[in-house]
């Protein structure tokens, strides 16, 4: 049987999809931009960024006029307030894209350090996590949710390779230690959207199954997933 | 935590239709159960089976173990009526006695179980009545009919005679199904209160209602006890399809 | 516009408020008609009885024939003395009888009981006064005020047994279940809180029975018979006012006549006067309850 209630869950899904897509756009755009050097795509990004804004908002509003006027249970509510916090986690990634455009910019004003290669890789890995997060919870898919925290392990380490090569390339060259920053701020920056991906497939889980897996009880996922 | 009631192995028929099918289910002390499910389920055929009410009905009959404190009140030779009295019921509809007074209605239950001396009654009524939360408002009219009352009065005037002959159980059958919600709320937040002072099995239909005041939830259905747990844990993420289909409003 | 099947039905407003008025009118005129008899007979019996109530009436035995004068004071006391005797055999076995059939009557035996109390209400009074007469004159070999009472008592069962009943159903289910969830066995529920619970319409369900059985009069031909003295014990004939109405009214002396005429007037006020008093006095009660 279908419940009104359950047009009203759509929509709000679909607002959050809508959000989530604006997102991984802004996320694309700052990369993309670093990588062709082309400002165009950062002053993109803050366009986008409004948007996510107002979005933030949208879906808080439908939260809690769903909570207020449903009072809902069960696999309802958990959807809700999984709603409430991945919509925060998403509004943090639109920032965090703002910021990779800030240091982007900064960092194409000047001479390249060197060719990039970890860093494109790093961008694909958190490209995906963001996807698949997003699929994850349109489709209600635990199993989906659980390999993009598997994943997050894989953008973490890239984030330490980062630092560890910038940082061994401006111990001899110390003139190039403002270049240097820039990447490690963008490389710190992509490792936070990767966190917050993490925080969603967590809800997404939660969301499904009413599993609690954040913290401590991830290392057991963790490990599950991985054997 | 102790229970206080243990139910094993209980069934109940009207007829030849079985109405409760192998019930097992303990109650711990001075906690608040809610018994939810759709109409039909069984669920207020299960409590009266606690009281041993069920039995009254023509053609109706249960089987099966309930512990009360240790005893079993279907065991051989028991007598229903002695059972009764440490065990207090509530109705759907607020029914104080016809024709007798607040404070009769409150006393009843004593008086004609064999205690005459008007000292003794006089602060059993009154400490009933407190514990109902209605002392307060009927103190000046105990002579006044229990039917003159506005519902919600009757029905905190029904949880007193209950509570009057110290019953170390309280069933409640959707005892605000009758009731305005400003009523409602306010024996919610009697059970609450009560529990402090005794056990409390409470069939509701409002879900809501279950959440907010039931320590532990059971869901019922087709007489089965599909699922039993803390509320608060069937209420955000229970573990049988049917429970979440019923709780957010799928059936049908 | 569209026509909405509740057009079809009333077509014209006007038609159906002159229907209306007109039904309206016709059962107010059929009730009309309905209560003439009763206001004729209590104007009739008013206008002929009124003129020979006196004190005397009250308070007199019967003048023998061809004296004037003289009154009905043993018959009316005769009257509530037989009614007294009915209602002591009547109103507990019919209660009773109400109880049995409401809180226990399941199932064969209940529908016989059921079935026969029906039966014993439709037997004309006048058979039970010569069951009566068969049973208790015969073997007393005399007239007496118990076998008069028997028979009125007898008389009084079903119909006090099955208005008792009915009242008794009316009692909702969960109140007997509130009673037996404290913890009472079921004949302490059933005596002290049901049926003190609608002790209003139980009341009242005996006086109407009461008041008809204070005005039969072919049970008491053969068993109370009559009297024309005052009668102190209980195995003795005794007088009543229905059987003296009869005794004057068949008489060919004018005086009796008028006798006959004031008996009836007090016969009837007696009865009204109960009715009055069940419904005046004792309905409020009840529907507080």
């Amino acid at each position: 049987m279908e419940r009104h209630f359950d047009v009203s869950l759509r929509e709000l899904k679909e607002q959050l999809v809508g959000m989530a897509g604006l997102v991984e756009r802004a996320i694309e755009c700052a990369t993309l931009g670093l990588v062709q050097r082309d400002r165009a795509l950062m002053t993109q990004v803050h366009e986008i960024e409004k948007k996510i804004n107002e979005a933030h908002i949208a879906v808080d509003d439908s939260c809690v006029k769903l909570l207020a006027l449903q009072q809902p249970l069960a696999a309802d509510l958990r959807l809700i307030v999984a709603t409430i916090k991945i919509n925060t986690d998403l509004e943090r990634m639109g920032d965090q894209a703002v910021n990779i455009a800030g240091n982007a910019t900064r960092y194409i004003s000047a001479e390249p350090l060197k060719p990039l290669v970890d860093l494109p890789r790093m961008f694909e890995e958190v490209r995906v996590m963001v996807r698949e997060t997003i699929d994850s919870f349109v489709r209600t898919d635990a199993q989906l949710a659980r390999e993009v925290l598997r994943r997050d392990d894989l953008v973490d380490g890239l984030k330490n390779k980062i630092f560890r090569d910038v940082l061994e390339h401006v111990k001899i060259n110390a003139g190039d230690i403002e270049q240097g920053l820039n990447l490690i701020l963008i490389a710190r920056n992509l490792e936070r959207i990767g966190d917050h991906a993490t925080n969603i497939a967590e809800d997404v889980i939660f969301a499904i199954s009413g599993e609690d897996i954040r913290h401590s009880a991830r290392i057991e996922t963790i490990k599950q997933a991985l054997t | 935590m102790s229970a206080i009631m243990e139910v094993s192995g209980l069934n109940a028929w009207f007829g030849a239709a079985q109405a409760v099918k192998e019930i097992n289910l303990s109650f711990e002390k001075n906690t608040v159960t809610a018994i939810i499910g759709p109409s039909g389920c069984g669920k207020s055929t299960f409590i009266r089976c606690l009281n041993r009410l069920h039995e009254e009905v023509p053609d109706a009959r249960a089987i099966g173990r309930v512990l009360l404190e240790g005893d079993d009140i279907y065991g051989r030779g028991v007598d229903p009526v002695a059972i009764r009295r440490k065990i207090g019921m509530v109705f759907q509809k607020p029914n104080p006695f016809p024709s007798l007074s607040v404070f009769d209605n409150v006393a009843v239950g004593l008086r004609l179980g064999g205690l005459r001396r008007a000292s003794i009654l006089k602060e059993a009524v009154e400490r009933s009545l407190t514990l109902s939360a209605l002392w307060d408002e009927v103190k000046d009219k105990l002579n006044a009919p229990g039917t003159s009352l506005s519902g919600g009065q009757q029905q905190r005037l029904c949880i007193a005679r209950a509570l009057a002959v110290e019953p170390s159980i309280l069933l409640m059958d959707e005892p605000t199904s009758a009731l305005d919600p400003i009523s409602t709320a306010k024996i919610e937040e009697l059970v609450t209160e009560l529990k402090k002072a005794v056990t409390i099995v409470m069939v509701t239909h409002n879900m809501q209602q279950a959440a907010r005041i039931s320590d532990k939830t059971a869901f019922f259905l087709l007489g089965d006890m599909v699922e039993y747990g803390e509320t608060s844990r069937i209420f955000t993420a229970p573990k049988d399809s049917r429970t979440e289909r019923y709780i957010t409003g799928r059936f049908g | 516009m569209k026509r909405h099947f509740a057009d079809y039905l009333f077509r014209s407003y006007r038609k159906r408020k002159a229907v209306n008025s007109t039904m309206y009118l016709v059962l107010i005129v059929a009730t009309l008609i309905a209560l003439v008899p009763l206001f004729s007979i209590f104007g009739y019996v008013l206008a002929q009885g009124a003129p020979a109530l006196n004190k005397s009436f009250f308070l007199e035995l019967p003048k023998p024939v061809g004296e004037a004068g003289g009154g009905m004071a043993n018959a009316i006391l005769g009257t509530v003395t037989l009614v007294f005797l009915a209602s002591l055999l009547g109103v507990p076995w019919g209660i009773a009888t109400g109880l049995y059939l409401s809180e226990y009557g399941r199932g064969r035996l209940a529908s016989v009981v059921r079935f026969c109390a029906d039966m014993l209400a439709s037997i004309p009074s006048i058979i039970i006064g010569l069951f009566v007469y068969a049973l208790v004159v015969m073997t007393m070999k005399r007239f007496s005020a118990l076998a008069g009472g028997l028979a009125l008592g007898i008389l009084m069962i079903p119909t006090v047994a099955r208005s008792s009943e009915e009242m008794l159903k009316l009692v909702p289910q969960h109140i007997r279940e509130a009673g037996l969830a404290l913890g009472l066995p079921r004949w302490k529920v059933t005596l002290m809180i049901v049926l003190k619970g609608i002790r209003g319409p139980i009341v009242t369900g005996v006086m109407l029975s009461v008041a008809r059985a204070s005005g039969e009069t072919a049970p008491l031909l053969f068993t109370a018979f009559n009297n024309r003295f005052w009668q102190g014990r209980l195995d003795q004939p005794i007088s009543s006012l229905p059987v003296q109405i009869y005794t004057y009214a068949i008489s060919p002396y004018d005086d009796w006549h008028r006798q006959a005429w004031a008996g009836a007037l007090i016969l009837v006020l007696l009865v009204f006067a109960m009715n009055l008093i069940t419904r005046v006095v004792l309905a409020p009660k009840a529907r507080k309850s």
